[in-house]
């Protein structure tokens, strides 16, 4: 809410919520308005200049922020805060229903919420937003896939603070690898579930899906992750290629657009008849030559040609298997 | 949007709500401070500006027509302006705050925030979202159709856009009667009516090209009673039936898929025989073929016949 166009509905936000919270401190309120401290002076500044009809002393609203601790007087007239709007409230409401549809991955481990709270504050909300956002909340689904076997294990050493023992599977390299694990948090991103931890083979923060755990065991040992463990930023992406890994070249047909949507290219450019040409960054060789003997003639490896060269190889060596069988 | 302004339009808010009679457009000229010194036209310009600002931000102004006046009078009515009162028990706020986080950076993020704030306002302790607690569930809505397909869907109006099917290679204007958006496993679709194909179809948004054009009037779409979004966007109930095949894999190699496979038998000749449960042969044809010369399906034949297709297809 920085830009000017948004001041009005924030200052119909602010004077309740100085209403409501009265000797609130000026960092405090800045803070949850997103605002720097100055912003929000200037913002008591605006309102202290409003008020009813006539204006005079009597009539205008009344903000003091004397030593930091903000008090409101006189306004009673916009003391509530507006009521939602049909986007404001079916935001909230999808979000609501999408935790709804997944209770045991999306409950907190020991947040404290006991298993109704949803549907109760899903009905408060309801009330509150009235019949407009209600429908429109229906009209728009999340699907979260079904929680994997896993989970119960990994809800359970978070709760009790315990280091996980995984045997996890890493289809891009076909490799199942043990690991140890000190988890830190659930996260769902694009629908699928995640452990986060600290990852003692990697020695570094890791996501591991929980579908793609073959074995989860609970240690005896207290989870203890270093201090500089921090949470992984998933706002781009769960896949995020490093900038270093080989830039590969691949020519797509129609039918290999797919790995378009898929991977996170770093170009892509029409060709025509719905052929794209993508660049993307490749953890390792093995996972790209996969991908291209995957893709077969929808797909071909454009550079680099020692890329290309070895997925023909390979193709030759697979294909001379099924030559002396049949 | 001016300081100037921004007073001017608070000032409007506050006399609209505060006046129980509705009030003529001069009342409210002589009552609100910064219309006074302009003239007519100009006030009546600046006045129904104000009125539409104040209506896009979702503020109900009320036009009442007395057939005794000449003028319709204006006023903001309490209840409809108001938040209703609302409170939540401690865990119902943090679900809400669990919530609130969902659609961070997404094109809702402002929507959710916003509610929020007003919430907070009205003094409901909901928690701060900060992304570290320990859950964080994340919906992205990066395509660049969404926005306009979800106001489509909250406005009931037709939409058209230019769409490129599952490997096709050509693009074709479609013209659909939006009836919800679901996202399944992180792509977004848009399900509804389409009108050139005269039958319900499902669009994935990733392959919408270019932008999305609300036609005609607000209100028109009229959705099905109990039309199953989810289930459009193919989410089976009913399994599919599951096959198995038979791949041999070499020895030493493949250590995942060979912890997916059911049976593996030791062979003599440097390979291991396996079974493999799947339901798609191309799905597993794909699966194989990226396994390159560490397995051979030997059958069924579908499969096999979609390995030597890919491989074929990779050599060339």
């Amino acid at each position: 809410m920085s830009a000017s166009a948004d001041r009005l509905p924030r200052l119909l936000a602010l004077v309740p919520y100085l209403m409501s919270h009265p000797g609130a401190q000026v960092g405090e309120v800045a803070a949850v308005f997103g605002l720097s401290e100055k912003q929000l002076i200037d913002d008591l500044q605006l309102v202290w200049m409003c008020g009813l009809p006539g204006h005079t002393p009597g009539d205008l609203i009344d903000v003091s922020w004397d030593g930091g601790e903000i008090l409101i007087d006189n306004a009673e007239t916009i003391a509530r805060p507006l009521r939602l709007g049909v986007d404001e409230a079916s935001a909230l409401l999808v979000a609501l229903r999408t935790l709804a549809a997944t209770p045991e991955l999306a409950l907190p481990v020991n947040g404290g919420a006991s298993g109704d709270a949803l549907a109760r504050v899903t009905a408060k909300l309801e009330r509150a937003a009235g019949e407009g956002a209600a429908t429109v909340s229906s009209q728009v689904a999340v699907d979260v896939d079904a929680a994997p076997d896993a989970l119960p294990r990994v809800r359970e050493a978070l709760s009790r603070g315990r280091r996980l023992s995984l045997r996890y599977y890493v289809p891009g390299r076909d490799e199942v690898t043990p690991r140890e694990v000190d988890p830190m948090r659930i996260v769902v991103v694009d629908g699928r579930g995640y452990l986060e931890g600290w990852c003692y083979r990697a020695e570094a923060m890791r996501l591991f899906r929980l579908d793609r755990m073959l074995g989860v065991d609970v240690l005896d040992v207290p989870a203890d992750p270093p201090e500089e463990a921090e949470p992984i930023d998933v706002t781009q992406g769960v896949f995020r290629p490093s900038p270093t890994d080989e830039l590969v070249e691949l020519e797509l047909s129609a039918a290999g657009r797919w790995v378009a949507e898929y991977y996170p290219c770093e170009e892509v450019t029409e060709l025509g008849e719905g052929r794209l040409r993508v660049a993307l960054r490749a953890r390792d060789e093995d996972w790209i030559l996969k991908l291209a003997l995957r893709l077969g003639d929808t797909g071909r490896v454009v550079s680099p040609p020692e890329m290309a060269e070895s997925v023909r190889q390979e193709a030759g060596r697979a294909l001379a298997l099924y030559a002396h069988q049949s | 949007m001016s300081r100037r302004k921004t007073e001017r339009l608070l000032n409007l808010v506050i006399c609209l709500l505060a006046t129980r009679r509705p009030l003529s457009a001069e009342q409210i000229r002589q009552a609100v401070p910064g219309y006074d010194r302009d003239g007519d036209e100009a006030f009546q310009r600046m006045f129904e500006r104000d009125k539409n600002e104040l209506r896009e931000i979702g503020i109900p102004i009320d036009v009442v027509r007395d057939p005794w006046e000449d003028e319709p009078g204006y006023r903001i009515e309490r209840e409809s302006y108001e938040l209703p009162e609302i409170t939540l028990e401690p865990d119902e706020a943090a679900v809400l705050g669990l919530a609130a986080q969902v659609w961070q950076r997404a094109s809702l993020a402002e929507a959710a925030s916003g509610a929020l704030l007003k919430l907070r306002a009205a003094g409901v302790a909901t928690e701060h979202p900060v992304g570290t607690g320990p859950l964080e569930l994340r919906v992205d809505t990066r395509d660049p159709a969404f926005p306009a397909l979800w106001d489509a869907v909250r406005d009931r109006r037709v939409v058209r856009f230019d769409y490129r099917g599952a490997g096709s290679e050509s693009v074709r204007g479609r013209t659909v009667e939006p009836w919800g958006v679901v996202s399944r496993r992180g792509r977004w679709y848009l399900a509804g009516f389409d009108r050139d194909r005269d039958a319900p179809r499902v669009f994935r948004l990733s392959r919408i090209t270019g932008p999305v054009t609300a036609v005609g009037k607000a209100g028109v779409v009229e959705v099905p009673e109990g039309i199953d979004l989810r289930g459009m966007v193919g989410y089976r109930d009913e399994p599919v039936e599951e096959r198995v095949a038979v791949v041999r894999i070499r020895q030493g190699a493949c250590e995942g898929l060979r912890s997916l496979a059911k049976d593996v038998r030791p062979g003599t000749d440097g390979w291991d025989v396996a079974e493999l449960a799947f339901t798609d042969p191309e799905r597993l044809a794909g699966w194989m073929a990226g396994l390159g010369a560490d397995v051979e399906v030997v059958e069924p034949p579908d499969a096999r016949e979609a390995v030597i297709r890919r491989l074929k297809g990779a050599l060339a």
